[in-house]
């Protein structure tokens, strides 16, 4: 299995982009070695190890964090954004919180001035891509097959892939809100989307989520009047792990809250720009 | 279920010791693991069982050490002690808190022969 992702060897699936670009999750284009186990046999020489005072069980400190490697992709991923002048968002959420659906609808609004790209993550199918790439926006399917979130490294080559300068990159994360929370992309914001047909403990349920987002977006709004859900107690339970979080209100049906979503875009993108 | 991922990171990092150190095999791994952090304990020491066969650390006991969770009050402008995410602060009952420990995730030591 993949050392750092967490698929299986060779499981982790990116499918070719328009360019015409091989497909495969190749890991030898950087320095994401999968790990051979070497196999030690003991056995006869145990007796005579036993003896050797120099042998003996003694401790060594080693002080390492155990998502080093990723993390240190990701450092690598954050001055690559940096040196091309992307905004690099990490959309995260869990299954069906609509996630693809907003970002159709946020493609739509952008593309007519602005650069964009999409990474989309999924176990299975180039569903979503498909489904972005109808926006006319340029995507890449990552298909982590067993593994259940996006890592730096595949977002590391998927960026090469898609050749984006001076604009705005979304990562569309596997819908999960527990392990994509460990794995940092590079991305300048993660942001959350947490859909009313969902319940109002979803912060408190998944905290490192929410608490590692600097925006939670509401999304599917027009359905309130049909639910029984209390908005402000959602944005209450976010705020009690995260008291820094964002909260725009949106639905992709009737393009509610879009305006202020793409303001915020705009905010984070200067901003990204002006500290790279 | 990234406790599998984590505990191949983990196996990686001792292989790469090993290959450092030249000791024969691990029979202790000692990680520190922050209680606000993303890591189920049950489910990296199962993780590491699975992950850990056929490598130096096959067979070892996985130590975990538990950090506690400290976090910043900013109403109170004191250091608190909470037992997880989204707990209030224990003085003043705010949720203004700022966590200052305990997300670790750390190979701290390995006792090896």
């Amino acid at each position: 299995m993949c050392g750092v992702c967490g698929c299986g060897k060779g499981e982790t699936r990116m499918e070719a982009d328009q360019a015409g670009h091989e497909a495969g999750h190749d890991h030898a284009d950087h320095d994401h070695a999968h790990h051979d186990h070497a196999h030690h046999h003991h056995g006869e020489h145990q007796d005579t190890l036993r003896d050797d005072p120099a042998r003996r069980a003694h401790l060594v400190s080693v002080e390492q964090d155990i998502l080093g490697k990723n993390n240190a992709l990701a450092a690598h991923n954050r001055e690559h954004f940096n040196s091309h002048s992307v905004l690099a968002l990490n959309l995260v959420s869990s299954p069906g919180a609509g996630k693809t659906s907003l970002l159709v609808a946020t493609l739509q609004q952008l593309l007519p001035g602005a650069t964009v790209a999409v990474i989309e993550g999924d176990q299975e199918t180039s569903a979503d891509a498909d489904r972005i790439r109808a926006t006319g926006a340029p995507a890449i399917q990552v298909n982590t097959g067993r593994g259940c979130h996006l890592d730096a490294a595949m977002i590391d080559e998927a960026f090469h892939r898609l050749h984006c300068q001076d604009g705005i990159l979304f990562i569309e994360n596997v819908g999960n809100l527990v392990c994509p929370a460990a794995f940092d992309l590079g991305e300048a914001h993660k942001v959350v989307i947490a859909s009313v047909t969902e319940g109002e403990d979803k912060p408190l349920k998944y905290p490192n989520m929410f608490a590692a987002s600097s925006l939670m977006l509401v999304s599917k709004v027009d359905l309130l009047p049909h639910l029984d859900f209390d908005v402000e107690l959602l944005i209450a339970n976010a705020r009690r792990v995260n008291p820094s979080i964002a909260v725009i209100k949106v639905s992709a049906t009737t393009g509610e809250g879009i305006d202020r979503w793409l303001r915020w875009i705009g905010a984070a993108r200067d901003m990204a720009v002006a500290s790279a | 279920m990234h406790e599998v991922a984590l505990c191949n990171s983990l196996v990686e990092i001792i292989c790469e010791q090993q290959r450092q150190r030249g000791f024969q095999r691990v029979r202790r791994v000692i990680v520190e693991v922050g209680v606000l952090g993303h890591v189920d304990p049950h489910a990296l020491d199962f993780a590491f069982e699975v992950e850990a066969r056929d490598s130096p650390a096959e067979g070892a006991e996985l130590e975990i050490r538990e950090i506690e969770g400290r976090a910043w009050c900013m109403d109170c402008s004191k250091l608190e002690t909470i037992a997880r995410r989204g707990d209030a602060c224990p003085d003043c009952g705010g949720f203004t808190l700022i966590v200052e420990q305990g997300e670790e995730l750390r190979l701290k030591e390995l006792e090896v022969i």
